[in-house]
């Protein structure tokens, strides 16, 4: 009888260990590298507090506050640690541990007072920001926040992005030299900086969402995981910070999420919105997606993804793209152009001065624009001409157009687009 | 008459030094900084961490542009250095933000390394 009340509590202790693990690891591991100043060490102490818990908690019962007792047997376990390897070899812990033995001394004096409130989600926005400092490499950027903030293996994260386990490790090693060397403090930033540093940190959000939605190769599974963690990190972002952008950016990878299911065809290949199946649009996410929209442009201040994600709200409103409000995506369009110039918005724009005006007119315009060196090298840019020529009945022109988009793209689902508007011809 | 003399060499080569002959080349930089020093031929000087660890700063339009890693332009020319002394890398970037040619040119932040007898760090 008693062996088998052991056995429930065990139970009990490992189902609770693994929620914990699941719904707070990440916060835990967070306010572990700001107390021990160092990744690995944050790392050890983690996995050392959950094993110390498995057995701990069965006889002394579960804690009334788990997480804070996580933390502070995590840091106790670290400080024991570094005792142990200073003991052993003194001058090379000394040297080795430098920065770290730093801290831990001035922790010394705090060893015997309790972790309290240590788990605020402001350890956490420090990682996100120490993982998406400037002076990091933009890739690097990536690799950190997936790995540190996220918690996903070096493995899923190379498979994701379809390099070696060894590349992204590397670059992750590197991350931590940089972080550890140049010393780049665990810190929330200054008032005056917050804007950009909030700006780079979306990029590495919008970069990780782009990674796992344009896939058109790899492992599909773990690739839409990015988009997953990409909304989560925006999720918990807009939580802790108040800024327009972020919203935008959640409201514009939830409307674009919403035509998941909608925009391939069983080969795998894009299908352009015009002819999707809008009934395949997921409507909770459009009516999240254009709410946060409405929230952020009603702002006085909001820019790039704001605007993108108002785009994508006309749209979502449409029951097909006739019956699109055109000339309101023409105005944001020619906000968005002004916030952020660039030939391919500019691009985009003409399918919307197609729809509202006439291929007529947007043929100027992409004419134009392949005046324009970059473009000369988009298939894209060719592909969109080839359209409007062929609506205005122009199809040998259309055709050159779709020859010669096919010579400037390998790869091969753009290619068979590509090939199958020239059989349509 | 004050002059700069400034250190180059392949960080690949010198990677390939083993940890004893790399501690003993510090040794040696440490013994020729004394001697210097002792004669009063020297103001200062400072080994730097490897360019894997640089930062480089550049302000444009008033906006601070930062990239990770060393500087790479090679149509501009050193034409000086600062010796800061700042808690981290914000400070050091808010700090060389500052320095006025920085809208011109660039400037290249790296922590410095202090030399030691031994388990000199090398990578």
């Amino acid at each position: 009888m008693n062996k088998d009340n052991t056995r429930v509590t065990n139970e009990a202790v490992k189902n609770k260990l693994a929620a914990i693990y699941r719904d707070e690891g990440r916060r835990i591991y967070a306010t572990l590298i700001r107390l021990l100043g160092d990744f690995e060490l944050a790392e050890e102490a983690l996995h050392d507090a959950f094993s110390v818990a498995l057995t701990n908690w069965q006889s002394e019962g579960i804690p009334s506050k788990p997480a804070n007792w996580l933390v502070s047997t995590g840091r106790f376990k670290a400080i024991d640690q570094l005792r142990r390897q200073h003991r052993h070899n003194e001058i090379v812990a000394q040297l080795a541990n430098d920065s770290v033995e730093e801290t831990v001394i001035t922790d010394e004096s705090a060893l015997s007072t309790t972790v309290k409130d240590q788990l605020i989600n402001d350890d956490q926005l420090r990682l996100i920001f120490t993982c998406c400092h400037p002076a990091i490499d933009i890739k690097v950027q990536v690799a950190l926040t997936l790995r540190e903030v996220c918690g996903l293996t070096t493995e899923e994260i190379a498979s994701a992005f379809l390099t070696s386990v060894s590349t992204m490790a590397q670059r992750i090693v590197r991350g931590k030299q940089k972080i550890r060397d140049a010393n780049i403090p665990f810190q929330l930033p200054s008032k005056e900086e917050l804007e950009s540093r909030v700006e780079a940190v979306l990029s590495v959000i919008y970069l990780v969402y782009n990674e796992g939605y344009s896939a058109s190769v790899g492992d599909s599974v773990t690739r839409s995981e990015l988009t997953v963690e990409a909304i989560r990190l925006a999720r918990l972002l807009q939580s802790l910070v108040a800024d327009t952008e972020i919203t935008g950016l959640l409201a514009l990878m939830l409307l674009n999420g919403s035509r998941h299911n909608a925009r391939t065809n069983k080969d795998g290949d894009i299908i352009i919105l015009a002819e999707q199946d809008r009934s395949l649009w997921d409507q909770a996410l459009i009516q999240e997606g254009i709410a946060l929209v409405q929230s952020a442009t009603a702002k006085s201040e909001y820019g790039f993804y704001t605007i993108q994600a108002a785009i994508a709200a006309v749209h979502a409103q449409a029951s097909d793209a006739n019956n699109t409000d055109w000339e309101q995506i023409l105005a944001w369009y020619s906000l968005l152009l002004h916030v952020a110039p660039s030939p391919v918005i500019e691009l985009n724009r003409t399918v919307a001065v197609a729809m509202h005006h006439g291929p007529e007119a947007a043929l100027v315009l992409v004419e134009q624009l392949l005046q324009q060196k970059v473009m000369q090298k988009y298939h894209l840019c060719y592909a969109t001409y080839a359209e409007f020529l062929t609506r205005v009945g122009r199809k040998k022109e259309a055709r050159a157009a779709l020859e010669h988009a096919l010579t400037l793209t390998k790869q091969i689902p753009e290619q068979r687009i590509l090939k199958r508007k020239l059989a349509a011809l | 008459m004050k002059y700069v003399a400034l250190v180059y060499y392949d960080e690949a080569t010198m990677q390939k030094l083993s940890q004893q002959q790399w501690d003993a080349l510090n040794q040696e930089c440490i013994a020729c900084g004394d001697s210097l020093r002792e004669r009063n031929s020297m103001l200062g000087g400072q080994a730097l961490q490897p360019t894997t660890i640089a930062t480089t700063l550049r302000v444009r339009s008033g906006q601070v542009e930062i990239t990770d890693g060393p500087f790479a332009e090679t149509k501009e020319q050193l034409a000086g250095f600062y010796l800061l002394d700042v808690k981290d890398l914000n400070e050091a970037i808010h700090v060389a933000s500052k320095i006025p040619p920085a809208r011109y040119g660039s400037i290249e932040i790296r922590p410095v390394r202090e030399l030691q007898t031994t388990d000199n760090q090398h990578r």
